[in-house]
């Protein structure tokens, strides 16, 4: 999809914290409404707007996108809350 | 036909002619149905933990297993999830159900908060279950359009579209 979007100079994410290598996934279903995956991003975790909406386009584009890491218990805890939420949502590893 | 719901001073409202409300009350019945209370053991501390007995293959029933979704590519470690988890989820999704259901009325109608919150969990697993079983796609809304208002699904798929339209408004309620 083109995008209008300006080019901007990927940086770390802050909340995406490689020391801690557990992954929360969500994957993209035809299902769960745009506005209301950005809501879930933002009421779970506290993201801004912003950044709960480019984690949603990525869901939307990709088919799946990280949306937090930490140890396993947090990430079981957030993916708990995400299938409260109706989200299809995993645990795994990073494997990098 | 409603228009969805608006945030005002008095709360987050809605307006629902009867005909409206019956189809939201037999909609979240039907989830209610589905989803069953959470199956604990005897054992008080598992109980109190919500540790379920048994739920720890992914439900055959495609709807449930949307709803319940494994939260591990690799079966054991998500059975050892569920067993966990399920129970807990169970009640979370009918408490949703429930605050619905006591507070869908026709006419106005203003949800607090979190009464909303209830409601924008609940539309979405209706959401979830209805377009579970007539396989929607994100391409629904042309779908709909090519689709002869005599085709037997019609009637479901607008439904479906309808209640899209209501979440949409209630989530932007909330932000």
């Amino acid at each position: 999809m083109p995008s209008t979007a300006p080019v901007e100079i990927e940086r770390p994410d802050s909340d995406v914290r490689p020391d801690l290598p557990w992954l929360t996934i969500v994957w993209n279903d035809p299902v769960n409404l745009m506005s209301y995956v950005t809501y879930v991003f933002q009421t779970v975790f506290g993201y801004p707007r912003a950044k709960a909406e480019k984690l949603m386009m990525d869901v939307h584009h990709k088919g799946k996108a990280v949306v937090a890491s930490g140890t396993r218990e947090e990430m079981e805890r957030d993916v708990q809350i995400l299938h409260s939420y109706g989200l299809w949502a995993t645990v795994q590893q990073d494997s990098a | 036909m409603s228009t969805g719901f608006r945030p005002t001073r008095d709360g987050i409202v809605a307006e629902f002619d009867p005909a409206e409300v019956s189809i939201l009350r037999s909609l979240v019945e039907m989830v209610l149905g589905l989803v069953e209370p959470g199956e604990t053991g005897d054992d008080p501390l598992e109980r109190a933990l919500g540790i379920g007995v048994a739920a720890e293959a992914p439900p055959d029933d495609p709807v449930l297993a949307r709803l319940f979704p494994s939260a591990y590519q690799d079966e054991k470690e998500a059975a050892e999830f569920r067993r966990y988890t399920e129970a807990s989820l169970r009640e979370g999704k009918r408490a949703d159900a429930r605050t619905m259901l006591e507070t869908a009325v026709p006419g106005k109608m203003a949800l607090t908060r979190e009464q909303a919150e209830a409601w924008v969990r609940a539309l979405n697993d209706v959401r979830l279950t209805l377009g579970t079983r007539l396989e929607v796609t994100e391409e629904i809304h042309e779908e709909i359009a090519e689709m002869s208002e005599d085709d037997p699904r019609y009637p479901a798929f607008v439904t479906y579209d309808w209640l899209t339209y209501l979440q949409d408004t209630l989530v932007r309620a909330l932000w």
